[in-house]
């Protein structure tokens, strides 16, 4: 497949390897911020084939993970409703609530249907306009052009019997609370690829000099992933600051304008609260107060409906790169990708869920 | 849910007042919205995510890539596998 088997190329990704390890003379902790590239990290072992000097620690770059317990607590509430047809991308069906998940909604008779795009839940909207279709709009900056467009096409068709139940994160706050948080242990960044080709990358050289850490830009394929890594440390190593683009083929330095003016359009940037972590200032998006009309808190009256994780775990560690999922007690014991007991584990590109799937279950 | 595929656009139309088109990744094909990638014609490729392109690829970018990466590779071939290992 053009633009994938080229960046699975073992040869080269080994001469990256290489180069690495001539490039390499300290220990170095970097940090990457996508669920994609955590699961393509530990799915392909790059962790454990990089010169032990560098450690790679995984943020809270899965969306699915990051959407707090009372949110799914409130999306459980309104697909419950005989009237409501509740629409979702599919990772989202499986993570457990406080009492249940989506799929048991279903199991008993609730109408939870899984939707490939955002604009098929607009569609089932127009089919049905005797029924009440929610979306679920989670995701960070590249859902969010999408979850956009869904609202600002129900606008266009004039359809009062669709909303949204947003969940929108932003990666460039969350980067800014974990180094500056004191207990910070993260020294570069490799940032989320399809995250920049939407915001472009004009939001990260202020982050890397205010706290002296470089951040490159980087892809999903194991080659892209290596390349980030190889400019990283050549960063470090050189002792610059800088922002790089190791993915410039998907990624420009201004990003995707016209998906930037549908989001600055529909949504307005808010504090959220991310599962694991706690509420991060101006770190998500809601809808305009003109968009009010097509919120489903307000709709259903959900808005009040609080939660409470699991004392166990240690997912807010972990997101941090404070801990490795085996550090926890509950890892693979009370905790699993069937019975997630928090951030991490609910989806298979959250660090344990990725852990558990690939049998990293010591620090070897 | 962050893993964008990139694909080849085979086919462009208008549906409900967005621009729209059909996307072939490795032989799969689906609709896809390209309203956010206004100047892409048939043939190039996209970066596709929950059904809407998020942005174009560029295929001059994308070679060049590779060619640096493989300068890396022959540089070791030409110095040994050994040569300025630390």
């Amino acid at each position: 497949m053009k633009y994938v088997s080229e960046y699975r190329d073992a040869d080269l990704v080994k001469g990256v390897l290489d180069e690495i390890c001539r490039t390499v003379t300290q220990p170095w902790v970097v940090m990457e911020i996508c669920g994609g590239q955590t699961h393509s990290i530990v799915r392909y072992g790059i962790d454990q084939l990089l010169p032990s000097e560098i450690e790679l620690v995984h943020g809270p770059g899965c969306p699915v993970c990051v959407t707090p317990l009372e949110l799914i607590d409130k999306a459980i509430a309104i697909a419950s409703r005989p009237e409501v047809i509740f629409t979702s991308y599919g990772d989202m069906l499986r993570v457990p609530g406080s009492e249940r998940d989506l799929f048991s909604v279903r199991a008993s008779g609730g109408d939870v249907r899984v939707v490939y795009s955002p604009l098929d839940a607009v569609k089932l909207a127009q089919q049905n306009p005797d029924r009440e279709v929610v979306f679920f709009a989670i995701g960070f900056e590249t859902t969010a052009p999408p979850n956009a467009m869904s609202v600002s096409q129900a606008q266009a068709l004039g359809l009062d019997n669709f909303s949204v139940l947003v969940s929108e994160v932003r990666v460039p706050p969350a980067i800014h609370a974990i180094l500056g948080s004191p207990h910070n242990r993260v020294q570069g960044f490799l940032a989320a690829g399809h995250v920049c080709a939407v915001m472009g990358y004009w939001e990260y050289p202020p982050i890397a000099e205010t706290y002296n850490v470089p951040i490159v830009v980087t892809g999903f394929e194991p080659l892209d992933i290596v390349r980030g890594v190889l400019h990283v440390v050549r960063l470090l190593e050189s002792g610059e600051v800088a922002v790089e683009n190791a993915y410039a083929r998907a990624v420009t330095f201004e990003g995707n304008k016209p998906a930037q003016a549908l989001i600055e359009r529909v949504f307005e940037t808010c504090d959220r609260k991310w599962r694991g972590i706690g509420v991060i200032p101006q770190s998500g998006w809601k809808l305009r107060p003109e968009f009010a009309a097509f919120d489903a808190e307000r709709r259903f009256q959900v808005a009040d409906i609080q939660a409470e994780e699991s004392p166990l775990c240690i997912a807010g560690l972990i997101l941090q790169g404070l801990k490795k999922p085996h550090d926890c007690e509950a890892f693979g014991r009370q905790c699993t990708p069937e019975h997630p007991l928090g951030a991490t584990m609910v989806s298979a590109e959250g660090a344990c869920a990725a852990y558990y799937r690939y049998g990293r279950f010591t620090n070897e | 849910m962050c893993l964008g595929v990139p694909g080849r656009v085979n086919e462009i139309y208008e549906a409900n007042g967005l621009k729209m088109g059909k996307v072939d990744f490795g032989g799969v094909k689906r609709e896809v919205c390209l309203e956010y990638v206004p100047e892409v014609e048939i043939g190039e490729y996209v970066i596709v995510h929950v059904g809407f392109a998020i942005n174009q690829m560029s295929e001059e970018e994308a070679e060049e890539t590779l060619d640096l990466l493989r300068q890396i590779i022959n540089i070791e071939d030409e110095i040994g596998p050994e040569g300025g290992v630390t």
